[in-house]
């Protein structure tokens, strides 16, 4: 019972500690600017989470949400429709990916691993320089300011909510989990592994395209790096989560949780902590370890 | 004809067969003009990968999750060490190296400790592990302009007849590796416990030794190659370890190793570095841009995993 | 012989108004299978009418299996024929199998661990989706497993991962009798009470019984003959692909189908009395106590003896095995250990093979340190090594160099053991390896495991099957985790043992 309360109990230990050196970030101003890039971060975390879901790996996400952000800060401002089919098609390459990877057995770290040169390539090709602009609408959403809640809570709230009555409540969802979690009974029982491999490589195109969006919504403009660093946290989202690398075992509240934490832990808590830029990596990753040892404390006393 | 078929069942041959296939590329594109100059250039490079590629492939092989992400950050902390330790001068080279190799154990022993001691997945301990090794490296290493001892230096681009010596060790040392594999005790733990974990562990194999043993492998080979990359390079650099995240990753799985784990493929490493060295050279002979040399890589590794086909699911 | 078989069954009164074929639920006529260059099944006919229950028996790689599949659906024959209701179907398949309302519980299985009770239930059933889908569900399992295993503990929300093997295999039975939308007309059992007690199989039978008296039909494959020969209406016995008898249920006895089978002969209980001659106990070769014990019984073993682990399946007999096997390599309070040990699983997929690796791979990794020549290992010891415990443990194969997936799972289980026995190891540790062996090969091992005691190796053997205790000195009978009961053989009684496990003192 204990252990699906992790998660929630690591972002509890996080936001502890900035309460504990900045009590005057604990506030909607405070929240709004610390949780600034939770949302792409839990998009992302939710886009790998999906693939996991299905015993596979995604190392190309990172690529695919900088490629997505060329296409938002470019096309999607200066000619709308054409901006829309090729993120459409994106997504559509996605879903290929998910049938090609089923259909001849391939390892998904090998072929997302080649997507990854792919994504960064054409994001490069796309925009060579940093620069673009994002979309009105996609600034003014991403600047919306609504009272009492910071915005990026009520959309982790939504998203957790979306995506976890999805894959944990519809029928479907129980399918696409299954095949996770012993994929040669789904095929017995009359299920079709390729279509749920297609669905859930489709989802995780889905949410990196959203992710990639919001991260320009944001940012304002693009670089053909700017999602390179997504790949790593997203699995560490997810893992955060409280979700395992096979047999289905996911959490999507789990994973924005996760994410939510990385994102916490990222950088405000180090500000605050007058770290030298020097030791901000490190920091980053000592609060992961910390984060995790916690875990392992909590569960050996649950025993 | 039999023994054709044989040859052609094993997956490492597909590796050696791309790379045979982009030199040709290449050659006909230049008109046959430095095909010899392509192949001892693409040697001394795909060393590089094949050392770290070979530490990667005993992690990969321990099963599921397992992967050391710490490389690149170990490289380049190994990197700066073994300059500093040298200082310069030829009587320190040993002791230098000898100090990358210890710099690059710690590192493995770390990343085991925190796998151990945290019960978290490798993945998530050695990522974590390498966010704190890039900052020791950026503190550590800031500014440092030593050049490699001259010695050291001449060493790491020594050719005999067009042939890096450093490749011949290399070879040697891969073969070494195969050795382990097969014939010795720790390498059949590996491929047991790659395969079945609990079987291993109720077959009496010693699973924490081997595990730690293999990340302290990973780690070492790590950090030789970072001194020898700063041989090579002429110095340090906190990013000279970089590219060899997904290089080491892409040679293991294109070579032929099972990402399921358990299965592991020594003379793949080398086919598949020597392919995506050729194949940059490749590219850049046909002076495409950076973008389109990007997708075309990913396209062709795609591509190959993709005409080599799948391992047959075991469970 | 295949030719005879379908002249045995003579239809019987109630038939003459249908007429013997329109009474098939299910008829193959001829079926063939290959597997590479392995004869599966040579031409056999199989057929099954309403309101009869087959019991199929035959060893491990007779062909049972994948008749079976192919009744499914899930494998189409090379040769040979299907028809459903005396109509030939062209292309079967599972959906058409569900269609016709035939379902299958296979050997191994197949929930979705990472699910709940009820999840794993609407994966087999499409129909179950839309509005309070989930509430339908949990509805259904619910209701058919207080059917079947009255007074059982498992919740629609439990995640079958979390459960006892034991419960899976309720779990995983009463699924294939729940019904919506297609109906249910045929469902085959494949060792169906090969991880459950005494009670849950004798439930399970029970109901068996009441679903074909309500007119349906079932396929029932298990290793327990007693289990088949007192519920099936009529029997068919397999061997090397063919069927080589069949005939009603009565016609037959034990010793019948033991012949029929091929197997090697029955023999008495007096075979295992032999060893009642041997000298006095061994040095102390084990003493542990299980964690949850609370009086003074603590389980002692010595060398030379085989030590029996009974009681009702998932007291904690694996659990005490495997703390005793940890303990050898680091020290464990209330565990002594006085010699090497080594393990035979029962579980052989999760817990025994290597799928990668050879036969002679498989055996030889218990043994490394031995089998090498200065630091490396020699292929030639370890072929050695491989082919002296083919010969002495009979497994069949060409090659020792084989995938061991190459072998039958009888076999796969004998290379399980001789990696144990070709060790170093004076304890061996089995946990209850016999699950699911065809009774040829446990004869075999029976009288392997009896020379290695007198030799002087200490067994610790937890089964689930109780004729198997007559192979040992000592019997100690769990329940909840702790030692209830500590019998020798000669006190040893089914009663006894029974009593033991279902009552609240030793």
């Amino acid at each position: 019972m204990l252990r699906s309360l992790l998660p929630a109990l690591s972002l509890a230990l996080v936001l502890i500690a900035i309460a504990w050196l900045n009590p005057r970030a604990i506030s909607y101003f405070g929240f709004s600017l610390m949780l600034n890039l939770a949302i792409p971060i839990a998009l992302a975390t939710i886009a790998q989470m999906f693939v996991i879901a299905g015993n596979e790996l995604d190392l190309s996400i990172g690529t695919f949400v900088g490629f997505v952000g060329c296409v938002t800060a470019t096309w999607l401002k200066d000619a709308p429709l054409l901006g829309v089919v090729i993120l459409l098609g994106s997504i559509g390459v996605y879903a290929l990916l998910g049938a090609l990877i089923h259909l001849r057995n391939l390892p998904s770290i090998v072929v997302t691993l080649g997507m990854s040169f792919v994504w960064q390539g054409l994001a490069i090709l796309i925009l060579p320089k940093p620069g673009g602009k994002a979309p009105d609408w996609l600034l003014a959403l991403m600047a919306f300011k609504p009272p009492f809640i910071p915005f990026p809570i009520i959309a982790a709230l939504l998203i957790a909510a979306v995506v976890h009555f999805g894959l944990m409540r519809t029928s479907y969802g129980v399918i696409l989990r299954g095949s996770g979690g012993n994929s040669a009974a789904l095929k017995r029982a009359g299920w079709s592994l390729l279509r749920t491999k297609i669905a859930l490589f489709a989802l995780t195109g889905l949410f990196g395209v959203l992710s990639g969006m919001a991260l320009i919504g944001i940012t304002t403009s693009a670089d053909a790096n700017i999602g390179n660093g997504y790949t790593l946290l997203s699995i560490a989202g997810v893992i955060l989560g409280g979700g395992e690398f096979v047999g289905g075992r996911v959490s999507p509240i789990g994973a924005v949780i996760g994410a939510l934490t990385l994102a916490l832990a990222a950088s405000p808590l180090l500000t605050f902590m007058h770290i030298p830029p020097d030791w901000q990596v490190a920091a980053n990753g000592a609060i992961l370890i910390i984060v995790l040892a916690a875990r392992v404390l909590i569960s050996r006393r649950e025993r | 004809m039999a023994s054709l078929r044989t040859l052609l069942a094993r997956p490492w041959i597909w590796s050696f067969f791309g790379a045979l296939l982009v030199w040709l590329a290449t050659i006909a594109f230049t008109g046959g003009y430095g095909g010899g100059g392509m192949i001892t250039a693409a040697l001394s490079l795909a060393v590089f990968t094949v050392i770290v590629g070979v530490g990667q492939m005993f992690v990969i092989t321990l099963g599921p999750g397992n992967v050391d992400l710490s490389l690149p950050a170990n490289i380049g902390l190994a990197s700066a060490v073994a300059m500093k330790v040298m200082d310069g001068n030829d009587a320190m080279i040993a002791v230098g190296l000898l100090a990358a190799l210890a710099c690059g154990m710690a590192i493995g022993a770390v990343n085991y400790l925190l796998i151990w001691a945290l019960r978290i997945p490798p993945i998530i301990a050695t990522l974590s592990a390498s966010f704190v090794i890039q900052s020791v490296d950026i503190s550590y290493g800031r500014g440092l302009q030593i050049k490699p001892p001259p010695g050291f230096a001449d060493f790491t681009n020594w050719q005999v007849f067009g042939i890096p010596v450093l490749a011949i060790l290399t070879v040697l040392f891969t073969i070494g590796a195969g050795i382990v594999l097969q014939r010795m005790i720790y390498g059949r733990s590996v491929l047991a416990i790659g395969q079945n974990i609990r079987a291993a562990w109720l077959a009496g194999v010693s699973v924490g030794r081997t595990r730690f043993l293999t990340y302290m492998l990973s780690g070492a080979l790590g950090g030789l190659d970072g001194a020898l990359l700063a041989g090579y390079f002429r110095g340090a650099n906190v990013d000279i370890g970089n590219e060899y995240l997904l290089a080491s990753i892409a040679v293991v799985v294109i070579g032929g190793t099972s990402v399921a784990g358990g299965k592991a493929n020594v003379p793949g490493v080398w086919g598949a570095a020597l392919f995506l060295v050729l194949l940059l050279t490749m590219l850049n002979t046909f002076g495409v841009s950076v973008g389109v040399r990007l997708v075309l890589t990913g396209l062709i590794i795609v591509g190959v995993i993709t005409a080599a086909g799948g391992q047959k699911a075991l469970r | 012989m295949p030719e005879a078989s379908a002249d045995i069954i003579r239809p019987d009164g109630a038939e003459k108004h249908f007429g013997a074929v329109s009474m098939d639920i299910i008829r193959l006529d001829g079926a063939e299978k290959h597997f590479g260059a392995v004869r599966a099944l040579a031409g056999v006919d199989f057929s099954v009418r309403a309101g009869e229950c087959v019991g199929l028996v035959g060893h491990n790689g007779a062909g049972k299996s994948t008749l079976m599949h192919m009744v499914a659906g899930t494998l189409t024959p090379d040769g040979g024929q299907i028809a459903v209701r005396g109509g030939v179907e062209a292309s079967y398949s599972v959906p058409r199998a569900q269609q016709l309302g035939i379902r299958c519980v296979f050997q191994e299985l197949s929930l979705c661990p990472n699910l709940s009770v009820a999840e794993n239930t609407r994966i087999n059933h499409a129909s179950l989706h839309g509005f309070g889908w989930r509430r339908k569900a949990a509805d259904l399992i619910a209701a058919k497993l207080d059917e079947i295993f009255p007074g059982h503990s498992i919740s629609a929300s439990d995640i079958v991962g979390d459960l006892s093997i034991t419960s899976r295999q309720m779990v995983e039975v009463a699924r294939a009798f729940t019904v919506t939308q297609e109906p249910l007309e045929l469902v085959i059992l494949d060792e169906p009470t090969s991880s459950l007690d005494a009670q849950t199989a004798g439930q399970l039978l029970a109901f068996v019984r009441r679903f074909i008296a309500a007119g349906k039909s079932c396929i029932l494959i298990s290793h327990v003959l007693g289990e088949v020969l007192g519920n099936a209406d009529r029997i068919v016995v397999m061997r090397d692909g063919k069927v080589v008898a069949a005939g009603q249920a009565d016609q037959f006895d034990r010793d019948r189908l033991v012949t029929a089978m091929g197997g090697a002969e029955a023999r008495e209980k007096a075979a295992a009395e032999i060893a009642s001659g041997k000298p006095g106990p061994g040095p102390l070769r084990v003493r542990a106590r299980p964690p949850r014990q609370q009086d003074g019984n603590e389980l002692v073993a010595r060398a030379g003896e085989i030590i029996g682990l009974a009681g009702l399946a998932g007291h904690g007999q694996t659990d005490l095995l495997l703390a005793i096997f940890a303990a050898a390599s680091r020290a464990k309070t209330g565990i002594e250990v006085t010699a090497p040990v080594a393990l035979v699983a029962g579980d052989r997929q999760s817990d025994g093979i290597f799928p990668q690796w050879s036969i002679a791979e498989n055996i030889g990794i218990r043994s490394l340190a031995r089998l090498r020549n200065g630091l490396l290992i020699s292929p030639q010891r370890e072929a050695e090594l491989a082919e002296l415990w083919q010969r002495k443990i009979g497994i069949r194969t060409p090659d020792m160099n084989n995938n061991i997936f190459s072998l039958s799972g009888g076999n796969q289980q004998k290379a399980l053991f001789a990696r144990a026995l070709g060790s170093d190891a004076k304890i061996v540790l089995m946990d209850d390896p016999m699950r699911g062996v065809d009774i040829g090969t446990k004869l075999e091992v029976y009288d392997l495991v009896r020379e290695e005691a007198r030799h002087g190796r200490t067994f610790l053997w937890y089964t689930t099957e109780t004729e198997e205790l007559d192979n040992c000195d000592h019997i100690y009978v769990f329940k909840n985790g702790r030692i209830v009961a500590n019998l020798r053989r000669d006190e040893l009684t089914e009663e006894k043992i029974i009593q033991s496990s279902f009552g609240d003192a030793a």
